[in-house]
């Protein structure tokens, strides 16, 4: 789903007399850094404006209904601005979704930035939860499939990656509604609170599993994660296919190295020179797959949602997609996208903060 | 001569062209032949498009005809995977639907990988001011959720599977970009590209029979490996309803279908899936065997 294939290589490490060179070239890819983030951003914004000219539903008829008079439209298309050419609607798009406007959404009849800030601590909860379920099992047995490599546990690596990446999501998400909570009764169902609990929480950051920890109401709180456990195992399988096969070849390429041969020649226990040595030199780039990783579950987690109706983004987007529902569209697609191109930068600067060989 | 076609295909000294290409693709296949999981996905493929092409002889009743007294059946005799909503054959409609998902994943595999080979090349042949302009757009184009981008795409489309085919590939190019361009650049300044400069071949000439034919096996590898998650996506928006429309008996629309009846009539949403999960394993499985033979690295071209 995501591409291993960003390019990024640590930069060469510089020699003492070059300090200040250095740290020109440092402060230039810095700035060619947030350059480019921001021509993404422009280019993330002139799709999503073309999206909305081309779509073939009116935005003047929506706003004044069918029975408007000619008259009444010509107003309407005039104090839209549909009237002016199309780079001063861009410029007027990009100044409003700057100043956080994407207009009101048609089918809840809200502000479409209203919308999303109360949907989407839903996505992130459920993402967040997925990717740890991902991290905590995926690196694990990535280090320990290269470690054995052709092992038992580096089989089982490779049927459970290979699995996960040829199962579609929902399908995986309807069958385990139906197993767990059709037949086996284990977890609660669709949705993100029982009934009863529906509300009863008072919201301090949307996260429920956290607001109920906050007012102490663990009743609240086990029915919240009897609800996420299941469509959070399922987006944690997803990343952990992907988590586990990165690690493992991030492994790989270090105990092949020749400081791994000194240190077991040096008499370490395999477990140190596992742990201590060959994982601590894969962590950073680990940090960017878990980065990428997350970014995916926040899209990935559109289907995920649906099956599980689980009121998030995915489901909002979807839900305004179907209903032609165009504001709502673009102001979600912008949000995802926005998240997406932040955390490929979060995981470029942790690699340059974290990599000694980039000071 | 008492040669036999194997000693021919693997001589050591080719005598002509075509003997030594033959060749080069017998050892690939005997290499691809040795991998137990490959073989298996290609069977299975061989078997999807088999199964496609005969689709209207092989499926046993209608895709379409609908049966409201025998809706929901169970697997049975007479319906081996049981009857959907509609009481229509829930095996014919999977047997019509390779046909679309074929399809699907064919146009797909062949629009979005040529795109990409004409930007990719294209820029890093030129260099300079074109390259950074190109690959700033793939960057753009990297950096966006590619599911979302091909939701917003279809909504403004209008869903249809052409318009599906049509952002799936919108959506899918920019990965081979950036291979071709790297491939371009490692040939860019090789000898033969000079020789052939000399001989007076244009930059045209250059791009289409010089520099495409090298960038051709390793796009082979990532459309192989591609393959499964174009079958997920495709699946994915029919799922959503933003492929095929209804009555198409499209994989991920069936398994929509059968949602609303999960808990009672499991066998409605769970056969399409299945089928879905075994093409994308095959899929899968080809790819990596694929890999193994015609990576770039080896000893290959």
């Amino acid at each position: 789903m995501t591409d291993a294939d960003t390019g990024r290589g640590a930069a060469p490490s510089p020699a003492p007399d070059h300090r200040a060179a250095a740290r020109r070239r440092h402060a230039r890819s810095i700035a060619g850094t947030l350059l480019s983030l921001a021509l993404t951003m422009l280019g993330l914004l002139l799709v999503t404006f073309i999206i909305g000219r081309v779509m073939p539903i009116d935005p003047v008829l929506k706003v004044v209904g069918d029975r408007a008079t000619q008259a009444q439209y010509d107003a309407a298309y005039q104090a839209m601005g549909l009237d002016r050419p199309l780079v001063v609607q861009f410029i007027r798009y990009l100044g409003e979704v700057l100043t956080g406007d994407f207009g009101r959404s048609i089918s809840t009849g809200q502000l479409v930035v209203d919308d999303i800030r109360r949907v989407f601590p839903a996505t992130v909860e459920l993402a967040t939860l997925g990717t740890l379920i991902g991290v905590a099992i995926g690196v694990p047995l990535g280090v320990i499939a290269a470690a054995r490599r052709g092992g038992a546990i580096d089989q089982v690596a490779r049927v459970v990656a290979l699995v996960g990446y040829s199962m579609p999501i929902f399908w995986l998400g309807l069958m385990g509604l139906l197993v767990f909570y059709g037949i086996l009764g284990w977890v609660g169902g669709p949705g993100r609170q029982g009934i009863i609990y529906d509300g009863m929480v008072p919201t301090v950051t949307g996260l429920i599993l956290v607001d109920s920890l906050i007012a102490g109401d663990w009743g609240a709180f086990r029915d919240a994660f009897s609800h996420i456990i299941l469509p959070a195992s399922l987006l944690g399988y997803f990343s952990l296919a992907y988590i586990s096969r990165m690690t493992r070849s991030f492994m790989l390429e270090q105990l092949s190295a020749e400081y791994i041969t000194t240190a077991r020649v040096k008499g370490l226990s395999e477990r140190a020179v596992i742990w201590r040595h060959a994982f601590r030199n894969i962590q950073i780039p680990l940090i960017t797959v878990i980065a990428l990783s997350f970014g995916s579950l926040l899209e990935g987690s559109v289907l995920t949602e649906i099956i599980f109706s689980w009121p998030g983004l995915g489901q909002y987007i979807t839900k305004a997609l179907l209903s032609g529902d165009m504001n709502a569209v673009l102001g979600g697609t912008v949000v995802v996208g926005t998240c997406f191109v932040l955390l490929n930068l979060l995981s470029d600067i942790l690699y340059r903060v974290l990599d000694p060989r980039s000071k | 001569m008492n040669q036999t076609r194997r000693d021919w295909l693997l001589s050591d000294a080719p005598q002509t062209r075509r003997q030594a290409r033959m060749g080069a693709l017998y050892q690939g296949w005997l290499t691809f032949r040795g991998n137990k999981l490959a073989m298996l996905g290609l069977i299975v493929l061989v078997l999807l498009i088999g199964i496609a092409i005969l689709a209207p002889w092989l499926a046993p009743q209608s895709p379409f005809t609908q049966d409201l007294a025998g809706r929901l059946q169970p697997p049975s005799a007479e319906h081996w995977l049981g009857t959907d909503h509609l009481g229509r054959d829930i095996l014919s409609r999977l047997i019509h639907g390779s046909r679309i998902t074929l399809f699907i994943v064919g146009t797909v595999a062949l629009i979005a990988p040529v795109i990409g080979l004409f930007i990719g090349t294209v820029a890093g042949f030129a260099g300079g001011w074109a390259d950074q302009v190109l690959m700033r757009i793939t960057d753009i184009f990297l950096a966006f959720p590619k599911l979302i981008l091909a939701l917003a795409f279809v909504a403004a489309l209008g869903p249809s599977i052409g318009n599906a085919v049509l952002a799936l590939a919108l959506t899918a190019w920019p990965p081979y970009a950036r291979l071709a361009r790297a491939e371009t650049l490692t040939i860019r300044h090789a000898d033969f590209i000079a020789a052939a400069r000399l001989q007076g071949a244009g930059p045209l000439r250059l791009l289409i029979r010089h520099i495409w034919p090298l960038c051709i096996s390793s796009l082979i590898v990532r459309v192989a490996l591609d393959m499964a998650g174009i079958i997920l996506s495709a699946a994915g928006l029919g799922f959503l309803g933003l492929g095929a429309q209804p009555p198409m008996p499209e994989w991920g629309a069936m398994i929509s279908d059968g949602r609303t009846y999960i808990l009672d009539f499991w066998w409605v949403a769970a056969m399409p899936g299945i089928a879905i999960f075994i093409v994308s394993m095959a899929f899968n499985l080809l790819g990596d065997g694929l890999r193994d033979v015609l990576d770039p690295k080896g000893s290959g071209q």
